[in-house]
């Protein structure tokens, strides 16, 4: 069964199930070693890391007592970790920039495709800025996007022309034709290239030419299946262009995306949406309380 | 989290040196780092727990070096145990039918497509007429992305009615044969384990062409999960093999561990930049290192170890405080930093050089550099003042670099062994206005 079903099946919260295994290890109520081991191993294999893990068993064990059982401490604890604003950040005025940032093939192509579509159901105009001019037929990509499903404008150049140069474009037409929404979509690039990170950072600096407060948003975005490195990634993307939010996609897979929770621990940085699926449709906004009731469960097969 | 790490190993490194044999009390420190390492590294939970079991009962009762804690000892049981795992000599593509069939296949965006192109301009330039094919209809821009990757690489692509994956298959088969390519690589789309309907695509194109190869694609970056996925993809198509990508990254690339320990295939290739040239060999020595993240313990180990080397290595001190150090010396070194894997790498051992940002060394460096010293004759190598202009042309011409090239080595070589001397005399100011910070290179 997939993350996607544990999460819908989150949904329905039918508590009984939900919990599955750490339910049945906790119900005893008592925390002694083999529990906490049990634990740890869950949050482990969900990707969660050992020093984030390590962290929660100690909460876990200060403030038991304050909760009715130690499955509800687990539970409110992870979920009081994940908290944080999950708005995104619209301006008062004038177009919405969004930058969409991440390592190669993270899935940021697919989810700027669906915000986009999200953002014109609610009437908005979206422009996309299609600023990965370097990896082969990327263009094309986002002109499928942008033309044939979610149906909104999109501002292109030449394969292999300055990105900088798109996003300036993109943000200009937005501003002078008073549309709402502006999202780029800039090229994978892994966040130990230092020359590509300055160049990232660059883009966003040709953005505030135009508006100098854009991109409003800077979203990364995490494959669900990355493990700990995700903590580099978001600890480089942070330093180089500043980050206001996480999408993690791909849940729709087995992996938990545990590495988010990580992220949010040590740097603060909120969850804004999940992927679920390759569809225009496959992209929810982030519920704490879902992911963790489907992080905790055990995956069936084993 | 790593300095941390490397605190706490000095730490328990302090405790006394050869304690008699490994016991379950004298490694319990070395077996919770190993852990730690494992587990930063995304190896596999259950994966970890059963290799350290493995290697703990093998260790156990063994006798602990003079020179060596037993901490030290068990990491470099570790280690060993690691490398073999690993596999011994890295592995060849198989091609047995002609054509021969190739298929890429793994998950959403690790790199399947990019790879099936830098594979097939290696074995183009290896002399192989390849076909690629674009099966995955499903990703937008999918079958443009190979076509523009085909043209920059000068490879055919098919890709039939660019509608239906087994009907391009099909066809492709037909084309091959008239053709007369020696070998059909076949790019499919990503897909999750977990979605039937698509596995059953894989599984049905597998029987259409029965291939020689079939390549799992992993992204060096993946955690836990990689062991369910490469277990269920294997499982379902008998994977002859793996391909880890983005390795030019700092991913530790525990997955590398997970899957050999539950397949058994060989992990073939590595991807190590965007560009089609950027494919590797797998080294199961490196990629053990890299994966235990103790390298400078280990190097710490191997010189304990080697005392035949370090008789040469006392041998090189008084050449250095003599400064009598010749270009054989010099190059015997290089020798040893390329057998050890990249110079930063090492330079990442050295203590402080961490701090050091922006220490770029360029590699491709050493190699030149080897070649003009392996130009040289014996006389020269020993006193380098007698290469006159005419010595120095031939060198140059001898090893295919640039006159300037040439000069340029002379000059850091004089230099460095200026500094020597300098340190010698126990005067460290002269070292910042040398060349290259002090480096010969
Ligand atoms: N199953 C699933 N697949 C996804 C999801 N999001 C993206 N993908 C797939 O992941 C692959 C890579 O997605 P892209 O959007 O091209 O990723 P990217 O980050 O733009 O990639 P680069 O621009 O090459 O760095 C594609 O095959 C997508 O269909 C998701 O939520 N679930
Ligand atoms: N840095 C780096 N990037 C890589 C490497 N291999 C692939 N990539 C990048 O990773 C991203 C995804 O690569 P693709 O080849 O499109 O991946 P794929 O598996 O075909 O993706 P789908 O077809 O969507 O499943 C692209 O941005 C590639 O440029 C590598 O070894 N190093
Ligand atoms: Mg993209
Ligand atoms: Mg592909």
């Amino acid at each position: 069964m997939g993350f996607f079903d544990k999460l819908k099946r989150g949904l329905k919260k039918t508590n009984e199930e939900t919990f599955g295994k750490i339910k049945k290890i906790l119900s005893f109520g008592k925390l002694d070693e083999d529990t906490l081991e049990e634990i740890e191993e869950i949050l482990i294999m969900g990707d969660v890391g050992v020093e984030c893990s390590e962290r929660i068993i100690e909460s876990l064990q200060e403030r038991k007592k304050e909760f009715d059982s130690p499955e509800q401490a687990l539970q409110a604890i992870m979920v009081e970790m994940l908290d944080g604003e999950r708005e995104l950040n619209y301006p008062s005025e004038g177009p919405f920039v969004i930058s969409v940032v991440g390592v190669n093939g993270a899935g940021k192509t697919t989810t700027i495709g669906k915000i986009a579509k999200i953002l014109k159901n609610n009437g908005k105009e979206v422009v996309l800025a299609a600023a990965d001019t370097f990896r082969a037929a990327a263009i094309d990509q986002l002109r499928v996007w942008a033309q044939e499903r979610a149906e909104v404008t999109l501002i292109s150049h030449q394969h292999g022309a300055d990105a900088g140069a798109v996003a300036f474009d993109a943000v200009q037409h937005a501003k002078s034709k008073n549309k709402d929404c502006v999202i780029i979509d800039t090229a994978g690039r892994l966040h130990t290239k230092t020359n590509l990170m300055n160049e990232l950072a660059k883009v966003h600096k040709v953005v505030k030419k135009v508006i100098p407060e854009a991109p409003h948003e800077i979203l990364l975005v995490i494959d669900a299946t990355t493990g700990q490195n995700g903590l580099m990634q978001a600890e480089k993307f942070a330093e180089a262009v500043g980050v206001t939010g996480i999408v993690i996609t791909k849940l729709d897979g087995t992996a938990k995306g545990g590495i988010a929770l990580s992220i949010k621990e040590r740097f603060g940085i909120p969850i804004k949406f999940i992927g679920v699926g390759e569809g225009i449709d496959d992209l929810k906004p982030f519920d704490p309380n879902d992911f963790v009731n489907a992080l905790l469960q055990e995956t069936e097969d084993e | 989290m790593f300095e941390n790490l490397q605190e706490k190993l000095s730490k328990a490194f302090k405790s006394l040196k050869g304690q008699g044999k490994i016991s379950e009390k004298n490694i319990k420190e070395a077996i919770r780092m190993v852990k730690m390492s494992l587990l930063e590294a995304d190896v596999n939970y259950k994966i970890v727990k059963g290799f350290i079991a493995k290697v703990k009962e093998k260790a156990m009762g063994e006798e602990v070096m003079k020179s060596l804690t037993p901490d030290q000892q068990f990491i470099k049981i570790v280690n060993d145990e690691l490398t073999k795992l690993m596999g011994e000599k890295t592995e060849k593509l198989k091609f047995v039918h002609r054509p021969s069939y190739l298929m890429m296949v793994g998950l959403q965006g690790s790199g399947k497509t990019t790879t099936a192109a830098k594979l097939s301009r290696k074995l183009k330039s290896e002399g192989k007429k390849i076909l690629l094919v674009a099966a995955d209809v499903y990703r937008p821009a999918a079958i443009n992305q190979l076509e523009v990757l085909g043209e920059e690489i000068g490879v055919d692509v098919f890709a039939g009615d660019r509608k239906n994956a087994l009907k391009i298959v099909e066809d492709t088969q037909e084309l091959a044969v008239k053709k007369n390519v020696d070998c059909v690589i076949l790019d499919t789309a990503g897909r999750l384990h977990i979605d039937e309907k698509m596995m059953d695509e894989l599984e049905s194109i597998k029987k259409m062409v029965n291939p020689d190869e079939i390549l799992m694609v992993i992204d060096a970056m993946i955690g836990q999960d990689a062991l369910t996925t490469a277990k269920s993809f294997n499982e379902r198509l008998e994977v002859t093999g793996f391909v880890l990508t983005k390795l030019d990254g700092d991913a530790r690339g525990g997955v590398a561990l997970s899957i050999r320990e539950e397949t058994g295939k060989p992990i073939k290739y590595v991807g190590v930049s965007e560009k089609t040239d950027g494919i590797e060999e797998f080294h199961p020595d490196r990629m053990a290192n890299r994966i235990l993240g103790m390298g400078d313990v280990l190097t710490l180990i191997e010189k304990v170890e080697q005392s035949v080397d370090q008789e040469k290595a006392k041998e090189m001190e008084k050449k250095f405080k003599k400064a009598q150090f010749t270009f054989d010396d010099f190059l015997d070194q290089l020798k040893q930093i390329q057998k050890m894997g990249s110079l930063s790498s090492i330079l990442g051992m050295l203590p402080g050089a961490n701090k050091i940002k922006n220490l770029d060394v360029d590699e491709s460096r050493l190699t030149r550099i080897s070649a003009i010293i392996q130009s040289m004759t014996k006389k020269e190598r020993k006193n380098p003042k007698i290469i006159n202009y005419s010595r120095k042309k031939r060198i140059a011409s001898g090893s295919g670099q640039p006159l300037s090239e040439v000069t340029r080595l002379l000059k850091n070589f004089e230099d460095m062994k200026k500094m020597m001397k300098k340190m010698n005399k126990g005067s460290f100011k002269g070292l910042k206005g040398i060349s290259g910070g002090g480096f010969p290179f």
